[in-house]
């Protein structure tokens, strides 16, 4: 039972990152992204990519760092596949959800975005093939932390959740201390007014689709790390950072924070009393039950 | 001679029937703005549902209660509205995205569901079974499939008419002034939310009609026959014939369904032998470059709807007078 609240802990970090950028783009341009987390993929596969550049570039980086599995080479990679996540994230709105935004309304977006999933994840699985790879060959053996309860954490898992904090930590403290933090929540809560005192409209969007692509790039590796790198990495997460960000009210980075949790503890409450073949219906009943209770989510305003 | 009229038969019978599910999301999209993410689950509830009611017994299986074939049609029908009425209550008073998101979650649910309860549905091998009406009846294979196609297209000229009827009529109107201006249609004393769950269930119905003709067709049903890519599929015949026209929606699944299977058909003989796994991941390429690239260079579709004007006395109301 415990076990499986540790675990779900971890799947939740994951699903937080990927929500925060979520809820910041639903906020930001209105409309339900469901190509987000094609993001995480392609953060993983960035990732793997550069990962094996930097191995062969530099043979001394496949020294793995302290007890993780984790090597210098793959450390370096995350970074680069944040950057590089983060611009594909502001690529793929120039080249779609701009020319829609500026011809449609709303619902065409939340169609083109599932267009835009469809053949993201297809052609990363054109590429590197429909099997799953592993970062590194490895295996890096749980440690036992308690023995009553028996409680196993890898430290990869450790390495992910502090990796996770720390980056929702700076991301609170640019929102929160910075000018472009101000900008940010401006131009969400109101474009034209923000727009009349300064606020470049095209640079806010640019950068919160790299700050959301960024997150989500970090969060494919995350999960990659500690699991597998495959096509259908999004397609998993699609419908558990949308219920993470529905919980915690859409708009409300905290929230998404709270409700990335939240869903990742259901997930590993859930694979205790159900069979794990229905694990992936799990996120639904999440939203549903959200839906009934209280619609707003957690932090959010009703719209 | 025959292999090619037998093939055109089948193959035209599969494409009428995805046009009835084309014409349910046609009410949903073009006439009433609702997104519908989750057409697979409302297809395949009605395809289960039929197969259960309709079905044979087997054993360990439920189901199979070998009921009337009309009556098992009838019930994979409500099935289906029933699902979108749990669906719809939970989300149509709220923002758009809330319907995309909990009716794509439903088609998730409804796969996983299919899959794990062996018990209800057959898990992964699918339900059998089931007995085609008039099958043993008629005997001869071919002009069974002549008389089902038949069938078929009186269904679809059935819904085609009726969705006609009720898009003229005051009623339609009022569907297209709510997804124009929900607060216009309100200040006039309509409730938005309760029309748009109405046209929800009912679109939703016409989908399960869909599906459970579908499993009819196959006398079989499997989780694979509610794959995600379904949706896709539909999505792709409506926005390539033309969101809110009807004529448009028949057009988009005829093409669609042509080029589907052609292209399945040049990938599995042209394709060298090493890219022969990756057909389907090539033709969701292709479905997802047909969907984005209507949105971005015809997004009123090859028949973009017609303009109705509802007001015929007199003249075309012109410019405003300008106030001066």
């Amino acid at each position: 039972m415990i076990q499986a609240l540790l675990d779900g802990i971890l799947v939740g970090s994951v699903v937080s990152l990927g929500a925060i950028g979520l809820t910041m783009v639903m906020h930001l341009l209105r409309f339900a992204n469901f190509s987000h987390a094609e993001l995480l993929t392609i953060g993983a596969y960035v990732a793997l990519v550069f990962d094996r550049l930097f191995e062969s570039i530099v043979p001394a980086t496949k020294a793995a760092v302290g007890p993780l599995s984790l090597t210098f080479a793959l450390f370096l990679a995350i970074l680069v596949s944040m950057v590089l996540t983060g611009l594909s994230a502001v690529v793929i709105d120039r080249l779609v959800f701009k020319r829609i935004r500026e011809t449609a309304g709303p619902l065409s977006m939340v169609f083109a975005s599932f267009g835009v999933a469809l053949i993201v994840r297809s052609v990363i699985s054109l590429i590197f093939g429909l099997k799953p790879r592993l970062y590194s060959d490895d295996i890096v053996m749980a440690v036992t932390i308690s023995t009553d309860p028996h409680l196993l954490v890898k430290p990869d898992q450790v390495f992910v959740f502090g990796a996770a904090v720390l980056i929702m930590l700076v991301l609170h403290l640019v929102l929160s201390r910075t000018t472009f933090g101000y900008a940010l929540r401006a131009v969400a809560e109101n474009p034209t007014l923000a727009q009349v005192a300064g606020v470049r409209l095209s640079t806010v969007i640019a950068v919160t689709w790299i700050v959301g692509g960024a997150l989500a790039g970090a969060a494919g590796v995350f999960h990659a790390l500690d699991n597998q790198v495959s096509p259908v990495i999004g397609q998993n997460f699609v419908l558990a950072v949308f219920a993470a960000t529905i919980a915690g009210g859409i708009g409300s980075v905290y929230g998404a924070v709270i409700g990335g949790f939240l869903v990742g503890i259901a997930f590993g409450l859930a694979l205790v009393i159900l069979p794990p073949g229905y694990s992936p219906a799990m996120p639904f009943l999440i939203i549903l039950a959200v839906l009934f209770i209280r619609p707003q989510g957690i932090f959010g305003e009703l719209r | 001679m025959i292999g090619v009229v037998s093939y055109l038969v089948f193959f035209l019978t599969l494409a009428a029937i995805l046009a009835i599910a084309v014409l349910g999301l046609n009410l949903h999209w073009g006439n009433t703005g609702l997104f519908n993410g989750g057409i697979a689950a409302f297809f395949g509830m009605g395809a289960y549902a039929t197969i259960l009611l309709g079905g044979t017994p087997q054993a360990g299986q439920f189901g199979g209660f070998d009921l009337f074939y009309p009556v098992a049609l009838a019930g994979g029908i409500v099935a289906s509205g029933l699902l979108a009425w749990i669906v719809g209550v939970a989300t149509l008073k709220l923002r758009h995205d809330y319907l995309a998101i909990a009716t794509f979650g439903v088609a998730v649910a409804f796969e996983s569901f299919v899959r794990n309860s062996e018990w209800l549905t057959g898990g992964a091998k699918g339900l059998r079974g089931f007995e085609r009406p008039l099958e043993a009846a008629i005997g001869d294979p071919f002009l069974f499939n002549l008389c089902f196609f038949a069938f078929v297209l009186a269904v679809l000229t059935a819904v085609y008419y009726g969705l006609g009827r009720l898009i003229r009529s005051p009623y339609g109107r009022l569907l297209r002034a709510i997804r124009e201006d929900e607060h216009a249609a309100q200040s006039l004393g309509k409730n938005p939310a309760r029309i748009r769950l109405a046209s929800f269930i009912t679109g939703s119905m016409i989908i399960g009609t869909s599906g459970a003709l579908y499993a009819t067709f196959y006398a079989f049903v499997s989780p694979d026959d509610v794959l995600p890519i379904l949706t896709f599929q539909i999505w792709a015949m409506l926005i390539v014939g033309g969101a809110g026209n009807n004529r448009g929606a028949l057009l988009g699944a005829f093409v669609i369904w042509a080029a589907w299977t052609s292209s399945g058909w040049v990938l599995a003989r042209l394709a060298p032998v090493e890219l022969q796994l990756y057909t389907g991941t090539i033709q969701y390429i292709l479905i997802g470059l047909v969907i984005v690239g209507m949105l971005l260079a015809r997004p009123q579709g090859l028949l973009p709807e017609k303009l109705v004007i509802s007001q015929s006395g007199g003249e075309t109301p012109r410019r405003p007078v300008q106030s001066t």
